[in-house]
């Protein structure tokens, strides 16, 4: 019997010591939310349909060049939305669908009067569906980490399309969000005409009909006003872009001729040979310099131009953006904004303070009350639920469990529910003193007979804070773990400790009849 | 200390006035939320939330006619503590904010009406909440709270007998309910953080129900004579110390977040504190009464079942020891 008993105290006393040793100095090891250290939440949407257009658009370009050259005639192939397509005055149908062949294993072909009509796979389009968002939580992940934030989170969130991003500490939120954001897909076109200074001047100058491979671009809007670029100003340019957004090799801080900041880009190999002729081929013509479905400026090609090429006519501000969302990549598809969460760092401690004065005044306020009840016996409770709130920290340190604001109250809550169990037991307990058959067996049959109610009860309570984790965002699910691993320890503390102390008081007194409680 | 040593209170005598009480509060709550519509915050309506703190002291009325211009039914009101000069202004959901730029466009605005209004704010926090996540929240939070009391009834039914399980969840349900006209009586918000706490109740609310359920179970092996509503009165006066005392100290806790957790608990910590009083009233009075009546419906088939039990009487109210009392109202 002594010897269990050792054995239980000192089981007792390694899980104190453990989980102390976990969570002390909380100050470092307990990690805040950031509804508590202050920072910003954001949701994003991928659209994904950015990324389909693409593959549908390359597919007609393809299957037009495919067509041409094997001289099969057809009078139109266009798409008619992300994700399908049609061609049109097809006359030779088995030689067009032997250069189709290949079209067929990403889309679906259904005959139509006239022609056919393609809609990718739904399999496929998943795919790339999904292949985007991985795509753009990578690209986000180096933005996010040239940003310099420490510990932030960009994780999948919610529904397949959308991210979430947590900067903890960030102070400016606005900056942050427009380099997450910015698609850094840089165009290199050559120029119709232009600046306008409003669109219907651009109209106006083409007639109102622009040509059709060419279309209106607004220039950018602020800037330090270099030459063709200040105010609000119009271009129409070429709609084909002589590099895209993956051929970009690097790109870095630089100064222009009048050591203005600029911004210096490389293209990859293949992508340089390919603007070399393009540049040799339109010498003299003006070519603008797009990013992000703006003209961020316009010059004229002196000569065969390769592998690189400058950004000028911007601040000190844009450049540095611009080296961190060219140089970490273009995203495959643009993005919208769901949520906007941001707490100020001095909020965020007025809320821990206020969290603690509630836990302390909690604590105080049951303490008090369970001795004032039960006397001595009360005492037994309040190291129980002392205990139970220190596994609780330690299991919050060790797993680890961000500590949020909603994760606060469930603290306090652990408190108040935690000592649930206790007064069951020991109410039985009284009842069964009354029945005379001493204080040994009164608390053994107290403890037997509540054990299946505070099963009962506890996965109650379980059932309804998974659901909760389920339902919750961040900081509810910060409540929800605290809730379920308070829930837990207290099954721990609420009986075997408990139990324990009853064992370890009564074992020095052999005979006795009565307790303190 | 005893306060609650065999007592002897007749609850299953009021099992009717309580239910007209209850129904009386919730039909109240659901008129209200009729007419004035269900108060969502800006996490389920989607809009746009803004802690802005001053360097001086400044009036609502000149925080509101700086923002007046903008239009829509924007809320102001003092947040914290007077002497933090913390002030928290919601607009409103705006119309066609699909696009990701456009989504800090309200706050942007206000910020900027403040400053031209001579006041120098300083965000504190801002949430900014578009109508996809709103949405998506509000689905998730109605899945979330049915769900949870779904699967408390299975729990119930598996482990007691199926009246008992229905019993438990309309007393849950009534606390769910019971909260929500509270909140509405007093103009709080239906936060996230609200919604955690309803969903709380409903996993806390029925401990004190299977608490009292359990001792019905021990007793009916040993009184198998008495009937249930006697002998459910009795479970429920047996426990009742522990009822009132476990809810006592949730209470206390509950109090001290209420008071002290600072103001963006508040809607929780009010959350609870109506949950956790409107839990043990409808477990004294509510739970059982609703066992009790489920049972005596099924009294004249559970007679055969119970062989051990003379003349059915084990399920049916005993004629005769409380007359007037069994038919009362």
């Amino acid at each position: 019997m002594m010897k269990n008993m050792q054995w239980r105290l000192g089981l007792i006393a390694i899980v104190i010591g453990l989980s102390v040793w976990a969570f002390y100095p909380p100050g470092s090891k307990v990690k805040l939310g950031l509804d508590l250290k202050g920072g910003v939440h954001l949701v994003l949407r991928v659209k994904t349909d950015d990324a389909l257009k693409v593959e549908t658009d390359t597919t007609v370009e393809r299957l037009r060049d495919t067509l041409t050259r094997a001289s099969v005639t057809f009078s139109k192939i266009e798409a008619t939305s992300p994700t399908e397509f049609r061609a049109d005055g097809i006359t030779d149908d088995a030689a067009f669908r032997t250069q189709a062949a290949d079209v067929e294993t990403v889309y679906d072909r259904s005959s139509e009067t006239g022609g056919y009509s393609y809609r990718i796979k739904p399999n496929v389009a998943n795919q790339l569906r999904d292949e985007t968002v991985t795509q753009a939580l990578e690209t986000i992940e180096r933005r996010v980490n040239e940003l310099g934030v420490a510990e932030p989170i960009v994780a999948r969130y919610g529904a397949r399309d959308q991210i979430l991003v947590q900067l903890p500490g960030v102070s400016d939120v606005r900056r942050a969000k427009e380099i997450i954001r910015s698609t850094a897909q840089l165009q290199l076109r050559l120029v119709d005409q232009g600046p306008f200074p409003s669109k219907e001047a651009a109209l106006q100058a083409f007639n109102n009909a622009l040509p059709a491979d060419s279309e209106l671009m607004p220039g950018k809007q602020e800037g330090s006003g270099a030459a063709g670029t200040a105010g609000s100003a119009y271009y129409v340019v070429k709609k084909v872009s002589a590099v895209a957004g993956n051929d970009l090799r690097n790109a870095q801080q630089s100064l222009d001729e009048f050591n203005r900041p600029a911004v210096h880009f490389t293209l990859k190999q293949d992508a340089a040979v390919r603007f070399g002729s393009f540049t040799e081929a339109n010498i003299g013509r003006p070519m603008a310099i797009i990013l992000d479905g703006r003209v961020m400026s316009v010059a004229t090609i002196q000569g065969r131009i390769t592998d690189s090429g400058q950004i000028t006519g911007i601040t000190r501000e844009e450049m540095l953006d611009q080296v961190i969302t060219l140089k970490s990549g273009a995203l495959p598809a643009s993005m919208d904004y769901l949520e906007e969460r941001t707490v100020g760092p001095s909020l965020g401690q007025d809320s821990i303070r206020a969290g603690v004065t509630a836990s302390l005044a909690g604590l105080a306020l049951v303490v008090v009350f369970m001795i004032f009840y039960y006397k001595l016996t009360g005492l037994n409770a309040i190291v129980s639920i002392v205990v139970n709130l220190l596994i609780l920290l330690g299991l919050m340190a060790a797993i680890p469990v961000t500590m949020t604001l909603p994760g606060v109250a469930g603290f306090i809550l652990t408190i108040g529910m935690g000592v649930d169990s206790n007064v069951l037991i020991f109410e039985r307990i009284k009842e069964e003193l009354a029945t005379a058959r001493g204080a040994r067996a009164a608390v053994n049959a107290g403890f037997d007979r509540v054990w299946w109610t505070i099963v009962d009860t506890h996965v109650s309570s379980l059932i309804a804070a998974l659901l909760l984790l389920q339902f919750g965002t961040g900081p509810i699910r910060g409540f929800a773990v605290t809730l379920i691993i308070g829930l837990l320890s207290n099954v721990f503390t609420a009986v075997f400790v408990s139990r324990t102390m009853f064992e370890a008081v009564l074992a020095r007194r052999q005979q006795a009849q009565t307790l303190s409680i | 200390m005893d306060i609650f040593h065999n007592t002897n209170y007749d609850f299953i005598r009021w099992r009717w006035h309580a239910i007209i009480l209850s129904l009386i509060v919730v039909l109240a709550g659901a008129g209200l939320m009729v007419t004035r519509g269900l108060p969502l915050g800006i996490d389920f309506s989607g809009g746009t939330s803004l802690v802005v703190r001053f360097s001086q002291p400044v009036t609502l009325d000149k925080v509101r006619d700086a923002i007046a211009p903008l239009g829509g039914e924007a809320v102001v009101q003092q947040f914290g503590d007077p002497s933090e000069n913390r002030i928290l202004i919601r607009l409103p959901q705006q119309e066609g904010v699909e696009e990701g730029t456009a989504l800090e466009q309200g706050s942007q605005r206000a910020e900027a009406a403040l400053k031209s209004a001579g006041l120098s704010p300083e965000v504190d926090s801002r949430e900014i909440v578009g109508p996809v996540i709103g949405a998506d929240l509000q689905r998730r939070g109605i899945y979330a709270v049915l769900t949870s009391l779904a699967a408390i009834t299975i729990y119930i039914g598996f482990r007691f007998r199926f009246s008992f399980a229905v019993g438990a969840i309309v007393a849950t349900l009534h606390d769910v309910l019971v909260t929500l006209a509270f909140l509405m009586f007093f103009k709080y918000d239906i936060t996230l953080n609200v919604v955690a706490a309803i969903l709380t109740i409903t996993g806390y609310s029925v401990n004190d129900t299977i608490v009292i359920f359990d001792r019905v179970r021990e007793n009916l092996r040993s009184r198998r004579r008495d009937p249930l509503s006697q002998v459910v009165n009795q479970s429920v006066n047996q426990t009742l110390g522990r009822t009132i005392i476990t809810a006592g100290t949730t209470f206390l806790s509950v109090l001290a977040l209420y008071l002290f957790g600072g103001e963006a608990l508040e809607g929780f910590a009010f959350t609870m504190l109506i949950g956790v009083i409107s839990g043990t009233y409808s477990t004294v009075f509510i739970a059982s009464a609703i066992a009790i009546i489920l049972s005596q419906q099924k009294g004249t088939r559970g007679k055969a079942q119970s062989a051990a039990a003379p003349s059915g009487e084990a399920t049916t109210e005993r004629p005769g020891r409380k007359p007037r009392r069994a038919r009362a109202s």
